[in-house]
């Protein structure tokens, strides 16, 4: 029993759909559980009032917006090393989900910034790298949708997505040397003293893992119809061969 | 690899090679910001820096999908890729070209332009020497995307979608450097920074970019 067994497509096919429904049904309950916690049973933060609220929101969906693009990666340098199709699929059905996530998370914040910051937009580094990660998500969907050939187009993204991480990379550093930033710092961790307080944190790790959970169910659902399709296609070719 | 560099910028000189176009597109940008922003010396002054390497960097992008896609057209591409050099190599080749005849007249053209934006006396130097380092990461990256866009019809658009994210560190270590050098303050990080960046894509792009080739002439 290895990972590898899931590169199977069929194999695939069969655990996903066992599993989706878990996964699916986890997310709804961490998601409404946390959502409903935050929003109506925590109190309003001294300074930020009622607005501090959006953190359920836009903490999660940032770093699901950085870990869509670092499963792209593992994804595509699996395709580049071992031509397992599944992977790839995955690859393809992460980039439009990780491209939403930065939105939300893009949206939020100038919602939350607009009356805290007093302004919707600021080009603070972490603002900026996420507006250039969310070009570079273009990229990717817009190569992947460019191709013609599924394998072609397969390697192409992955090659673009290897590179695109390095120069990403970059300019998130690039954009910190740039310009001072706005933006509070780390809102969670483990080992330093200041961060969000208990009452804020215990929801948000919630609504984080709603989120993780999310994304896997939505990757799971989008990889399955990319299989379906490709299977599709291929029985399509058949019919017209015979 | 001499004779292909050779061929690749005599190609690119004569008639129809669009060697000038990026020129001139360089100069109708820089003519067209002050009509944007006002004639008053003072602002223009300060964005000058900032101007100039994006106007050197769209000229840049202008000529890159001839890098490849005229080679791939009449078919001299696949004769390249079975030739006996590395598909890495010509890569690199092509780039360097590319080099020669779009950044290397950029830089040279940039101060006479910085004197149009009313450039301080101190930036000269260090646009200059800013773009100088700069354009060859710029031909590098540009010469990936067009590698990996080779195989499509209408590949230009893409190509410039693809291209632009991979500019900004670029972009903005260059242009940071150049700002720094015209203000008289040290501008020796980010110089450093954009060099570091021209090696490393020169070092690494090629091998990706021979990749996408290959895959591309499937």
């Amino acid at each position: 029993m290895s990972i590898w067994e899931y590169a199977n497509p069929k194999k695939f096919m069969q655990t996903s759909s066992w599993a989706l429904p878990w996964v699916t049904g986890l997310a709804v309950v961490a998601l409404l559980t946390g959502l409903v916690w935050g929003f109506f049973f925590t109190p309003d933060d001294f300074r930020q009032g009622s607005t501090v609220k959006i953190i359920y929101i836009h903490v999660p969906s940032a770093m699901m917006a950085i870990n869509a693009w670092a499963m792209m990666l593992v994804t595509s340098l699996v395709w580049l090393i071992r031509r397992h199709h599944v992977s790839v699929l995955a690859a393809k059905a992460a980039a439009p989900i990780g491209m939403t996530m930065t939105l939300i998370a893009l949206f939020t914040g100038a919602i939350w910034g607009q009356p805290m910051w007093g302004t919707w937009w600021a080009w603070d580094p972490r603002l900026t790298s996420f507006l250039i990660l969310f070009l570079f998500y273009l990229g990717y969907i817009a190569l992947w949708e460019a191709v013609d050939d599924p394998d072609t187009a397969a390697d192409l993204t992955s090659v673009l997505c290897l590179v695109g991480s390095v120069f990403a990379l970059l300019s998130r550093y690039a954009v910190l040397f740039w310009n001072q930033g706005l933006h509070q710092g780390a809102s969670l961790s483990l080992d330093k003293e200041e961060h969000v307080s208990d009452v804020f944190a215990r929801p948000l790790w919630l609504t984080m893992a709603g989120f993780v959970l999310l994304f896997v169910a939505l990757v799971l659902l989008r990889t399955r119809t990319e299989i379906r399709a490709r299977r599709l296609r291929a029985l399509e070719a058949r019919e017209r061969m015979a | 690899m001499l004779a292909l560099l050779l061929r690749d910028i005599r190609l690119a000189t004569r008639a129809g090679g669009g060697f000038g176009l990026s020129l001139a597109f360089f100069l109708i940008v820089t003519v067209l910001v002050p009509f944007g922003v006002g004639p008053e010396g003072g602002t223009l002054a300060r964005i000058a820096p900032g101007i100039l390497w994006v106007g050197a960097l769209l000229s840049c992008l202008l000529s890159l999908d001839r890098i490849f896609a005229l080679d791939r057209e009449d078919g001299s591409l696949d004769l390249l890729a079975t030739a006996p050099i590395p598909l890495e190599g010509v890569v690199a080749v092509k780039a360097l070209a590319h080099w020669l005849t779009t950044g290397l007249p950029l830089t040279l053209a940039a101060p006479v332009l910085g004197v149009l934006l009313n450039l301080p006396q101190t930036g000269f130097t260090w646009l200059t020497f800013s773009l100088f380092l700069g354009t060859p990461a710029l031909s590098m990256i540009g010469a990936f995307g067009a590698a990996l866009t080779v195989g499509l019809k209408r590949g230009g658009l893409l190509l410039s979608l693809l291209v632009l994210p991979l500019y900004i560190p670029t972009l903005i270590f260059g242009a940071e450097a150049a700002k720094r050098g015209a203000e008289g303050l040290a501008s020796g990080t980010p110089l450093l920074m954009l060099a570091g960046i021209t090696a490393g894509s020169i070092a690494i792009l090629p091998f990706a970019a021979a990749a996408a080739i290959r895959v591309n002439l499937r």
